[in-house]
């Protein structure tokens, strides 16, 4: 039997990588969060960040979230590409002055010595046109690496963040691979154990990546995805409707903007595999993108009219 | 004298940012100084990615006492006439104002105003933060707490200190002490982030620097250019290899890092089957890393080796422990899997499409042979109707309009006595700035190359060419790379066995990419490139997106000088009018389609909710593409293709004048010459019976398709320029009419043979086409104002300019007088020999000179009219035009009119100055 620190070590163990980033964050005061239950393409998508990063109230919060990008699958044969992944998640609102050095810390701890590797903060903006968010920030690199994305949000769901959150997203895929010294995604070691105990990532995820890719590059069935657009379309725009507070209300609120901001979620991960199938045109798809950014702005007002968007009750 | 010193840290400012930021803020700061009355001896601005520091010596510490006087109204003035004065010299009380007297104006008010001076660290306090506050960043943000009101700060990253020392070098200086949005100013900063993050309290610049030094922190952006520069060149000669030298990449890395420490990567050699070009890229795009090369060994002079070696050179921000082997590592597998990445895009751009089983269609409409790659990625840009430009429609359709155009111009150029180049299969694919450099500019010899016989069909490669040159935006390594479009067209062509001139003109088709980009020359290039850029000014005049003042965001100046350049410094005779009539009509036609689509889709809805009867579904079918709609549009196009190709043709001019003016030709020759130009001569009589039933059955479409609803009326025409009845030029394509003059075929030998060609003097007026008496010809106006000019540096030239002006002068004042003039010159009323002497010698210089003009050649036609100068000098010596027999005057102005008429042909004497 391994001893327990070995088996937990980030430079041994996937898991031991993600569980040292949630005590860090925890001790940090991060409430930590488990993944959210739907399918999204980026960890940004989890209600605690789109819709948690509006209005005045502070929040911090740390999670994983599983990403799925139907595009980047590569039936399992790209040592670098999947189309699920996971990323690390933190937002902190508003950042605190010295999130840099937060971050430097959470690098530390996993491992990474900056007076060893060059870690350097490079110029990326972030946008995200579907969830009509953009922010500026950098992408940090690790020996030349992008490991990480950090980014002061200035507006999401078309609304002014006030105040401006901080977001880091790491890749946890890229940071394990490093810091294990691996070079396909497949050979990381999971649980840290070795021999016959030892359960890699492509143990875990190998046959999903093959079958997604399949899935998402040839059977999904486009017409039901589709449908699935347009009723999630609708569906999140009549609860939305539904919920609006009425003047009538002796206190008004929104009632109903989590469950709309899930028909959301739902149209943007159609959107995306319909996109991977091939079927949508580039001027279609700009309209598309429309579509699912006017969904999330009308969540992003709703939010704003509940309790947790800072509306006093 | 006081030195300034200022700091502002920050997070990671974008390396692109930082030279102009530290340029602003030294800017804004001096500009602040002088203006609020200090003077300072000397400022230069440093920076770092976490930092903008400025070097301000020798300020002055106080600003003068300021002593103004206002003078206000007369003592006698109306109360409020006071009363402003008063609140316009800030006094509270007439009584503080002084009454000055003045012998002429009497008594009147004065107010003495003093400014008592202001100490430098209060004009810095109240200074800085304004120039902090309205900081011109390209991008800023808000950040933190204060983020959540309004108003709040804002800079590019979060700014986390200010150093404000001030003080004169021989005390110790004090903290100018503000506060912006929280921040206070100080005199304690930082050093390197991992090497020395410790507090660093500093005084002036000069122990700043050296601190900050000491601290791992080289303040000097472009010392840290020259450490990396040399230390990448020492350390790529050390290895046997040259570093391959990038400006824009060392002023970005240098924009990085605070501590520049130089390292080499290596990756496997297989990678460098992958063109050096896109290793470059794909390394410095992704990596911000250098490429090094083999050096040649001055004594062996070796040709053969691998244009890249498989070594880089990259910047790292640290001192590390292990002397950066675990960087080099690091960095050398992140350039592997990017270089696999490339691998594969470039192995995949040579194999097959995957919907090649859906190309067919397109294959057939391009004569495309689906065997070949290219040829595949040319099938699935149209088959994907990827689109050019919402309004101007696919990419497709594009390249069916360029590579029709490209083939018409390529008859043209045949018929010029260019031919194709010889295949020398051996040719490497040469990239266009390296190899020959480029001939001088109007070397007589150009093109002389390109015309020696060949083999080959012209138009035929032309097209080939043209059909090609978009295919590689379908290629996945123009999809990472853009830039590289053109150029990887040309490898992959090369690689599926195209001609070499095909290969060559798939990149050279986007040059000249401004005025000193080199020209392509070899005739396939030529029609492609030309083809090209017409059709690009053709759709963006019909869609009404014409450069307006600075904005020019579709380049189309930058095509005009391509075009300009093309032809002028290939010796090139085309007529514009007609090259640019195949793609206006095609997208007047596109248009119409496109109008009449919904209008009929609208009927139909209509008629099948029983909303529209049958009766009128069908007259709107009549009217938009049945007999009425095809005459609506026959009449309507020939006007908006003539309106637009005369609005392109003055944008040309308008070009033009710009590049004869920068080549050192003065203005007003230039603008002689248009002017000569502007009376249409009758043209193309009998060609083509009526200006709109020539044009359809030509463009090979069949009418009934076409619809015949009025197509969109771009507002970009200008709808008072009519059509003359008979200037539209007759448009065949197949017939290849573009370029005219025989008379041009005349100088070249080998043009005889051309069919199309008819002898000069037979096909005088329908040959000599319409549109060039529009000066539609670039070439012929260049040619034009060089004769012109040299003509008016000959005494002869010069004489008869005056001569002519007199004569244009005289008859402007007798037109404006109303003065009868006559229509023709009667011998008979001729009284004095030298009118004789004058008609005789107007009528033979201006057949003379009219024969050498249509010969374009005008150097004779120059000659013709010196002949002119002493019969006009001696009838105003003789002659007094102002006769009183009124039908004697008449026609003494007619012979007048005559002398303007006979140079007119050349050139617009009047507008020549001096």
């Amino acid at each position: 039997m391994t001893d327990a620190p070995s088996i937990l070590d980030p430079k041994r163990s996937f898991q031991g990588l993600i569980l040292t980033l949630h005590n860090y964050w925890a001790a940090y005061g991060c409430v930590v969060l488990q993944p959210y239950d739907m399918e999204v393409g980026a960890g940004t998508f989890h209600p605690a960040t789109t819709l948690r990063a509006l209005g005045p109230k502070g929040w911090n919060a740390a999670y994983v979230q599983p990403s799925r990008r139907p595009k980047d699958g590569r039936y399992g044969e790209n040592p670098n590409r999947l189309q699920h992944y996971y990323q690390y998640q933190v937002i902190l609102k508003p950042n605190p002055p010295n999130l840099q050095e937060l971050y430097l810390g959470s690098l530390k701890t996993i491992g990474v010595d900056p007076l060893l590797h060059d870690i350097r903060f490079v110029e990326d903006d972030w946008e995200s046109p579907t969830l009509g968010a953009w922010g500026l920030g950098w992408e940090c690199w690790c020996d030349g690496m992008e490991v990480s994305q950090f980014t002061y949000f200035q507006q999401v769901c078309g609304i002014e963040c006030a105040p401006v959150s901080g977001e880091l997203t790491y890749g946890l895929e890229r940071l394990a691979m490093y810091v294990q010294g691996v070079d396909s995604v497949y050979d990381l070691n999971f649980n840290g154990r070795e021999g016959d105990e030892k359960v890699t990532y492509g143990d875990v995820f190998l046959q999903a990546e093959q079958e997604y890719s399949r899935h998402n590059f040839e059977y999904a069935n486009t017409a039901t995805l589709l449908r699935h657009f347009e009723d999630a379309e609708a569906e999140c725009q009549a609860l939305l409707a539904a919920g609006a507070p009425q003047p009538s209300d002796n206190a008004p609120m929104h009632k109903i903007v989590f469950p709309a901001y899930d028909q959301c979620i739902k149209a943007s991960h159609a959107f995306n595999l319909l996109d991977a199938r091939g079927v949508i045109s580039p001027t279609e798809r700009a309209r598309y993108i429309l579509r699912v950014r006017n969904l999330a702005k009308a969540c992003g007002e709703a939010f704003l009219q509940t309790e947790a968007g800072g509306l006093a009750a | 004298m006081p030195d300034l010193l200022l700091e502002l840290r920050s997070e990671e400012i974008p390396a692109r940012m930082q030279r102009k930021a530290a340029g602003d803020l030294k800017k804004a700061v001096t500009d602040g100084l002088v203006e609020a009355g200090l003077t300072y001896e000397a400022a230069r601005e440093y920076w770092t990615p976490r930092r903008l520091t400025l070097d301000i010596r020798g300020v002055t510490a106080r600003s003068r006492d300021v002593r103004e006087e206002i003078k206000g109204p007369s003592t006698s003035a109306p109360e409020q006439a006071v009363q402003g004065f008063l609140r316009k010299a800030g006094l509270s009380d007439i009584a503080k104002a002084h009454v000055h007297s003045d012998p002429k104006k009497g008594d009147f008010y004065v107010a003495h105003i003093s400014k008592p001076g202001r100490a430098a660290e209060e004009i810095i306090a109240a200074l800085v933060p304004e120039v902090i506050r309205t900081f011109p960043w390209p991008k800023s943000m808000r950040w933190g707490k204060a983020s959540a009101k309004p108003g709040s700060l804002r800079w590019v990253r979060p700014l986390q200190s200010i150093v404000c020392s001030f003080g004169p070098e021989t005390e110790e200086p004090v903290v100018v002490d503000f506060e912006v949005d929280g921040i206070r100013s100080g005199n304690v900063t930082y050093g390197h982030r991992f090497h020395a993050p410790g507090a660093i309290t500093v005084r002036r610049f000069d122990d700043y620097s050296a601190k900050l030094e000491a601290a791992k922190v080289v303040v000097d952006a472009d010392r840290r250019k020259e450490i990396i520069r040399a230390d990448a060149r020492n350390m790529a000669f050390a290895g046997g290899l040259e570093l391959v030298e990038d400006d824009g990449l060392l002023e970005e890395v240098s924009g990085l890092v605070e501590w520049p420490v130089v390292l080499m990567g290596e990756f496997e050699e297989d990678f460098l089957q992958i063109p050096a070009e896109v290793i470059r890229l794909t390394i410095r795009a992704n990596q911000k890393c250098f490429v090094t090369k083999p050096a040649i060994s001055p004594t062996r002079g070796e040709i053969n080796h691998p244009p890249l070696s498989n070594r880089f050179v990259l910047v790292s921000n640290i001192e590390a422990s292990d002397g950066g082997r675990e960087i080099a590592h690091g960095n050398g597998k992140v350039v592997r899997a990017r270089l696999s990445d490339a691998l594969y895009f470039w192995k995949t751009d040579q194999g097959d499409v995957p919907d090649l089983g859906e190309l067919k269609p397109s294959a057939e409409k391009f004569g495309l042979n689906l065997a070949k790659p290219l040829d595949q990625r040319m099938a699935r840009l149209d088959h994907l109707n990827v689109t050019f430009h919402a309004k101007l429609g696919t990419q497709g359709e594009r390249v069916e309009r360029i590579a029709r155009l490209a083939e018409e111009i390529a008859g043209v150029l045949e018929r010029q006595g260019f031919h194709p180049t010889p295949d020398l299969r051996s040719d490497p694919p040469h990239r266009g700035e390296g190899g020959a450099p480029a001939p001088p500019v109007s070397s007589p010899s150009m093109g002389e190359v390109a015309r020696r016989a060949g083999g080959g069909d012209l138009a035929q490669l032309a097209r080939r060419a043209a059909v090609l040159a978009k295919a590689d935006l379908q290629t996945e390594v123009v999809g990472e790379f853009p830039e590289l479009q053109g150029a990887m067209g040309r490898k992959y062509a090369a690689l599926q066995g195209e001609r070499a001139s095909v290969a060559a003109a798939i990149e050279e088709h986007y040059k000249p990419q401004g005025p000193s980009d080199r020209v392509p020359t070899d005739p396939v290039s030529i029609a492609v490139a030309l083809a090209d850029k017409l059709d690009t000014l053709v759709g963006f005049w019909a869609i009404d997106e014409k450069p307006t003042g600075s904005k020019d965001p579709f380049a189309l100046r930058r095509a005009a000088l391509g075009v300009i350049r093309i032809l002028v410094e290939n010796s090139i005779s085309l007529s514009l009018l007609r090259a640019t009539m195949s793609p206006t009509l095609d997208l007047y036609i596109k248009f119409q389609k496109e109008g009449s689509e919904p209008l009929l889709a609208a009927v139909d809805t209509l008629a099948a909710r029983g909303l529209a009867t049958a009766g009128y579904r069908q007259e709107v079918y009549d009217r938009l593409v049945g007999e009425s709609g095809k005459e609506a549009f026959a009449e309507q196009t020939p006007e908006m293709a003539w309106a637009l190709a005369q609005s392109l043709l003055s944008f040309f001019h308008d070009r033009l004048k710009v590049y004869l003016r920068d080549q050192g030709a003065r203005h007003d020759l230039i603008d002689a010459v248009l002017a000569s130009g502007a009376t249409p001569i009758s043209p193309l009589e009998g060609e083509m019976s009526a200006p709109g039933s020539g044009l359809q059955p030509a463009r090979g479409q069949a009418p009934s398709t076409e619809g015949g609803a009025v197509p969109p009326t771009p507002q970009s025409l200008d709808k008072r320029s009519t059509l003359p009845p008979s200037a539209l030029p007759g448009i065949s394509p197949t017939r290849g009419e573009i370029g005219q003059s025989p008379t041009a075929e005349g100088r070249k030998p080998d043009r005889a043979s051309a069919g199309q060609a008819a002898p000069a003097e037979a096909s005088e007026q329908s040959e000599r086409s319409a549109v060039s008496g529009m000066n539609d010809d670039l070439l012929t106006i260049v040619r034009r104002v060089e004769a012109l000019g040299k003509f008016l540096e000959s005494e002869d030239g010069r004489n008869l300019l005056a001569g002519t002006k007199r004569a244009a002068n005289i008859l402007a004042a007798e037109e404006k007088k109303g003065t009868a003039i006559a229509d023709a010159v009667e011998p008979s009323l001729f009284r004095e020999e030298a009118e004789k002497n004058l008609f005789a010698a107007v009528n033979q210089a201006e057949k003379q000179a009219g024969q050498a003009i249509q010969n374009e050649d005008f150097s004779a036609a120059m000659l013709s009219l010196s002949a002119l100068r002493e019969p006009v000098d001696s009838f105003f010596e003789r002659v007094l035009v102002n006769d009183e027999d009124a039908a004697v005057r008449a026609n003494r102005l007619a012979l007048l009119s005559r002398i303007r008429a006979a140079t007119g042909q050349v050139a617009d004497f009047s507008k020549i100055a001096g």
